[in-house]
C-alpha cells in the first residue's frame, strides 16, 4: 500500500508502474484520476485550493486502504492526494487499485474514491470572480459512501 | 489539550490551533462546542450551527456525544469536501 499526500503533480504511468513492477500475479490494474474542473454549475472557476489535516489525513486514507483489503482481494493499492493551488485541468487524486481480476479492482476503487470524498479529511476552497469560496458537501456524495455500508466479510462475499 | 480548526471553521475562529484547558463539567465534544462558542465572537460565528461542525479527537472522526477525557489533540472541521 502506497499513501502519498502532496503539494506536486503525480505521473499515473509511473505510478501504475512502480505497483505492477516485476509482478506476474496481478491481472486488473483499475486508476481514477480526479481533475479540477474550469467551471462549477456554469461559474468559472480560477483554481481550487486544497487545505488538508496533517496526520490524520494519511490515517484516514490507509484505514480505508485496509478495508477495501479487507473487503476485495487486492495485491496493490497506491492512492495520492494533492493539497494547496491546484488550477483546472490539473490532477487532484489518484487511485490505482491491483488485482488477479478486474471485479475487485474496479469495486475498491470505487469504494475508496467514495470515501475519500467524504472521510477524508480535505477541504476544498474555489477561487471565483466574487472571492474564495468554501465548496458545500453533497448529499449524493454520502449517498454514494453510505451504499458500501455494511461491510461484508470477503469470505461471505466470495460465497 | 490542543485544538485545530480547518476550512471555514479555522478561518471564523481566526486562527489555525491552540491550546486550552476546558473547565470541569465540559465532558464531551459537543460540550466543548457549547464552551468554545461562548469565547468570544469569533467562536460563537465558527460553532453558531454546531450541528454541521465536524469533530476528531487524536486524528479519529468522532460524534458529539463522544467523551474527550484524555484526549491530545481535538479537531474542528465542516463536512469534507476531498476526492
Amino acid at each position: 500500500m502506497t499513501v502519498r499526500l502532496q503539494r506536486e503533480d503525480f505521473d499515473v504511468n509511473a505510478e501504475v508502474a512502480a505497483l505492477t513492477r516485476g509482478r506476474a500475479d496481478i491481472g486488473a490494474v483499475v486508476t481514477f484520476t480526479g481533475l479540477c474542473r474550469g467551471s462549477e454549475a456554469g461559474e468559472p472557476i480560477a483554481a481550487l485550493t486544497l487545505e488538508h489535516y496533517p496526520g490524520m489525513a494519511e490515517a484516514e486514507i490507509a484505514r480505508h486502504v485496509e478495508a477495501a483489503n479487507a473487503r476485495w482481494h487486492l495485491l496493490g493499492v497506491t492512492v495520492i492526494h494533492r493539497y494547496g493551488r491546484i488550477e483546472p485541468g490539473e490532477n487532484i487524486v489518484l487511485v490505482v487499485t491491483a488485482s488477479s481480476h478486474r471485479q475487485d479492482a474496479f469495486a475498491a476503487a470505487e469504494f475508496l474514491m467514495d470515501y475519500l470524498k467524504t472521510r477524508a479529511p480535505f477541504w476544498k476552497s474555489e477561487e471565483r470572480a466574487g472571492g474564495a469560496q468554501w465548496v458545500e458537501a453533497r448529499q449524493s456524495d454520502d449517498a454514494a459512501a453510505d451504499r458500501w455500508e455494511p461491510a461484508p466479510r470477503r469470505s461471505e462475499a466470495a460465497q | 489539550m490542543k485544538i485545530l480548526y480547518f476550512a471555514w471553521v479555522r478561518e471564523r475562529v481566526g486562527k489555525p490551533e491552540e491550546e486550552i484547558e476546558a473547565p470541569a463539567g465540559v465532558s464531551t465534544v459537543g460540550d466543548l462546542m457549547t464552551w468554545l462558542a461562548g469565547r468570544g465572537e469569533e467562536y460563537a460565528y465558527a460553532f453558531e450551527n454546531p450541528r454541521v461542525v465536524r469533530a476528531a479527537i487524536d486524528r479519529t472522526h468522532v460524534k458529539a456525544e463522544a467523551p474527550i477525557a484524555g484526549a491530545r489533540e481535538i479537531a474542528f472541521f465542516p463536512p469534507m469536501t476531498g476526492g
